[in-house]
This record gives C-alpha cells, structure tokens and sequence, in this order.
C-alpha cells in the first residue's frame, strides 16, 4: 500500500483546532446509463481546467460505439479526455472513459486495468466493477457518482466505495432521464448526497480543491 | 483492498505455483481478485483461504478454477476494424509467402481462430496457412476444437462478419444442429491447436504473423515485459504482431523493433 503523501502537510503552519485535516480526493469515478451523454455533459462542463482528481467513467455503450463517444465528451470539458487503455496512468485532473466492450479497473494507485471477462450484470463496461477496484486502491480517497440510468449496475460498487470510507454522490431522481439506477443506488447505500445534476460539479470542485493555506 | 485479502491471495497463487506448476503470480491483481472471488462463491466457501485449502487437495477443484481463470469473453470478428485492416494491410504481405505460419496465442474457446480462418480462406491463402492456436487450458481447447458455437450468436457474428469484410454468405461456413452452429471441417484443417503457457512456456517456432489480443491485458507490467520478449523473439524479420484494441507497444522494451503498421488496430511490424 502506498502512503498518502501530502495529506499530512495540509494542516502545515496551522495547529490542527484551526485547520481541521480535511479528506483528499484523487480519484472521481462516475457510472451511468441511459441518458448518460446529456448529463456527462453538463457534469463535464461544470469542472475546471485545474480540477485536481482524475475522472473516470463508466457509460454502457453498443459494443461497437468506437471514438464517438470519447470525442464527444472531449468537446464538452476542458479537461483532457481519453479513452483508458490497459495499464494506463491515472493522472490527476485527466478525464479517463471506459472503452466499449471492456470493463475498466483500477488495477493499483496511480493504474488503469482493463478486462474482457463476462459482462456483470449484462453490462460491459460494468460500472460495479469500476467502482469496487477503486474502493479496493483508493479508499477513502475516492468519491463514487451515480448518475441517470436504467437497471441497478453501480449500486453494489457505490456500496463498496462508502464502506471503505470513500464518499458516494446520486443523481436527484427528480432530474435523471431515467430514475432506475439513481433510486437503486440510494436504496442500497447511505449515500452521502443525493443532488440536482447542476449541483454535482460545484460539490465535486468544493470537495477536492486543495485546502487553501 | 485490505492487507488480509491481499496476503490470502498471494498465499493462493503461491501455493497453487508450487503444487501445480500453474504461475498466476504476475497476474493483474484487480480481475484476478474479482476471478479468484467469483470462484470462492462458486464453491460454497466464504474466504479465499477457503479456496486454498479446496484447490490444492482436490485437483477436479483446480480444473473449475483454471477454466474460470482462462476463459476471456470474445465472440467471431471482435473488432471487425481489426479484421478489415487485416485484410488490407496484412494479406497482401502474405501473399508473397510460400508458406505462412500464424499463432494465436491464448486463443481461449477459439472464436478468434475461426474468423481468420474464415478471412484467410476468402482471400485464397488459407491452403498455404498453418494457424498454431495456443491456450494455457486444455478444457477451452477442446472447445475451440470442436468449432461449436450456439446458433443464437450467430445473427450477430453475421453482422460483425459483414463488418469485417466478409465476401460471402456467412452462413456458408457453418451446419445448423439444434442450438448448435457447427463450422465446416474444411475450416480445421490447417488448424493446430496446442496448450502453451505464455507465464511459463518459451517460443516453439518462427512464425510470419502472431495474434495476441486481449490476453495481455491480464497480466502484469512484469508478465507483460516476459511475454512480449516472447513474442518478439517468436516473430520471423518483417513479421506481424496483432494485438488488442485497448493495448499498446509504447512503453515497453520492444517499441522501437516495430513499425505501426495501422495504428488504430494495434498492427505492428517487425523491422530489426
């Protein structure tokens, strides 16, 4: 396991009443389905070209939905957006999207996995799958977002992210094109926030900006 | 992931190297621990120590275990861009061959090597081929062997056949048998289907083509670095290495041997 360098020295200079140590985001990872292009759209285009965690994303796409998707997305944000190959780097502020017909892992810190064993339930790229390795590496330095989507892929993993410490965001049914995947996260995790979609970039920006010194 | 279950897997791959001769040691941690899972729950059992205890006493345990840890999900034609950049980059090359030998190495239930096959006999240099098809698996050789597939995938490998170039009636290739889509015997004919362990095994031939795709995506950096000198060393000068989509040779040891040949479906070529 490697240790969290840096997370001490934000309480640098301060004694630890006036700052308290505020959790550290590295890694965001996001699943959804079925009216998943509009809302990664506006996720997408709510973050800052100084976002300091990497974005990593699971949308269920056809098999054969090849670069449209990736340059589509990369339109939408002004951070760099690829899709992640086998054994890639996870970089800070780079947007990372599962490629169509793989699962995507996170193999270790700072490490992308990609896999063609059996869809899990139905779905490849699985957005459990996602989410559980990155429970499994980065802990409570993770936080989990499950946005619209039919079916309940995700739920599983989001409850995987929460118990072990990490944070778990869900799209406001209200505002999802589709409710089913939203309200399955909910119904399986206390999920830590459940916001209108416009709400989830300005949380994720106040949760992962470095502690201002 | 928590030390415990990281130990208990070490413990595993260890004890099943040691007792066995299998070495998944330098396997991807993340899809070997969702694997090794899906296997504890299989079995009954509640721990990965469990698993352990099971697997090196009882050897019929051994084989669920290694099947569940080779079968890689594919289908006929996976990335028909792939095939079509096959046919248009690669073929005219083989034409110039007398004699073409290709391995496809960790070919699984051999849906891969049925679809060269396919394309190599549609380009009038199959009779010329011999497709040494490789698995670490006796039980998804067998499969690959008999050239059986359910008939209820094949409306959609028609469409990725299509896709990929093909020039005939796909249905031309294979019997329909109740839910079975039995291929033609003509199809095996210059197929050679052997067990060969990438983790353990070394190179057996000279080969003008090797197909290694989504099988490294398995392994680890060290694993990785293992196989491609492998590879590398199994490929004649100016031989074709295909591999999967996702993969790359940037980065590893053996980038500036290669030329990209297509880029986009990871065809390279060897140059020195």
């Amino acid at each position: 396991m490697r240790s969290w360098k840096g997370v001490k020295s934000f309480t640098d200079g301060f004694s630890s009443k006036q700052a308290p140590r505020q959790p550290h985001f590295e890694l965001v990872v996001v699943g959804t389905s079925l009216g998943g292009l509009s809302a990664l759209e506006t996720l997408l285009n709510g973050l800052p070209s100084n976002f300091p965690a990497a974005v990593a994303i699971v949308q269920h796409r056809h098999k054969e939905s090849n670069t449209g998707l990736s340059e589509f997305l990369q339109s939408c944000s002004l951070l760099p957006l690829q899709d992640a190959a086998d054994k890639a780097a996870i970089v800070p502020g780079h947007v990372y999207l599962a490629p169509a017909d793989y699962h995507l892992l996170v193999e270790s810190v700072g490490w992308f996995a990609l896999s063609t064993d059996m869809p899990v339930s139905y779905a490849r790229p699985s957005i459990d799958v996602l989410f559980e390795s990155a429970a499994d590496a980065y802990g409570h330095h993770t936080i989990g977002i499950i946005l619209t989507g039919s079916g309940g892929d995700g739920a599983q993993g989001l409850a995987r992210i929460k118990a072990c410490g990490g944070l778990a965001i869900v799209q406001d049914p209200q505002t999802a094109e589709s409710q089913m995947m939203p309200k399955a996260a909910i119904a399986t995790t206390a999920v830590d926030w459940i916001l209108p979609l416009a709400d989830i970039a300005p949380r994720l920006i106040h949760l992962c900006q470095p502690v201002i010194r | 992931m928590n030390n415990l279950e990281e130990l208990e897997i070490q413990l595993l791959l260890e004890g099943v190297f040691r007792h066995y001769g299998f070495d998944f040691r330098n396997y991807a941690l993340a899809s070997i621990k969702r694997r090794i899972w899906n296997a504890v729950r299989a079995e009954n059992l509640r721990t990965i120590s469990g698993l352990q205890e099971r697997l090196l006493h009882d050897p019929v345990c051994l084989e669920r275990f290694l099947l569940g840890l080779s079968v890689n999900v594919t289908s006929m034609f996976r990335d028909p861009t792939f095939y079509l950049a096959f046919r248009q980059k690669v073929v005219p090359l083989l034409r110039t061959y007398p004699f073409i030998r290709i391995w496809h190495a960790g070919c699984s239930t051999g849906e891969e090597v049925y679809s060269m096959a396919i394309l190599l006999h549609e380009e009038g240099l199959y009779h010329r081929c011999r497709i040494y098809a490789t698995d670490m698996n006796e039980s998804v050789l067998r499969q690959a062997k008999a050239g059986i597939f359910s008939i209820h995938l094949m409306q959609e490998y028609t469409q990725l056949y299509l896709k990929a170039g093909g020039k005939y009636s796909f249905s031309e290739y294979y019997t329909a048998a109740y839910d079975n889509a039995i291929f033609r015997s003509t199809l095996k004919e210059n197929l050679i289907f052997s067990q060969h362990n990438l983790a353990t095994d070394s190179s057996f031939n000279e080969f003008n083509v090797i197909l290694c795709r989504n099988v490294l995506i398995y392994f680890n950096n060290t694993l990785q670095d293992r196989v491609h000198k492998l590879l590398y060393e199994s490929l004649g000068t100016f031989g074709i290495l295909g591999l999967g989509q996702q993969e790359t040779l940037s980065l590893t040891k053996y980038e500036d041997r290669y030329e990209e040949l297509e880029r986009r479906e990871k065809l390279y070529r060897r140059i020195q």
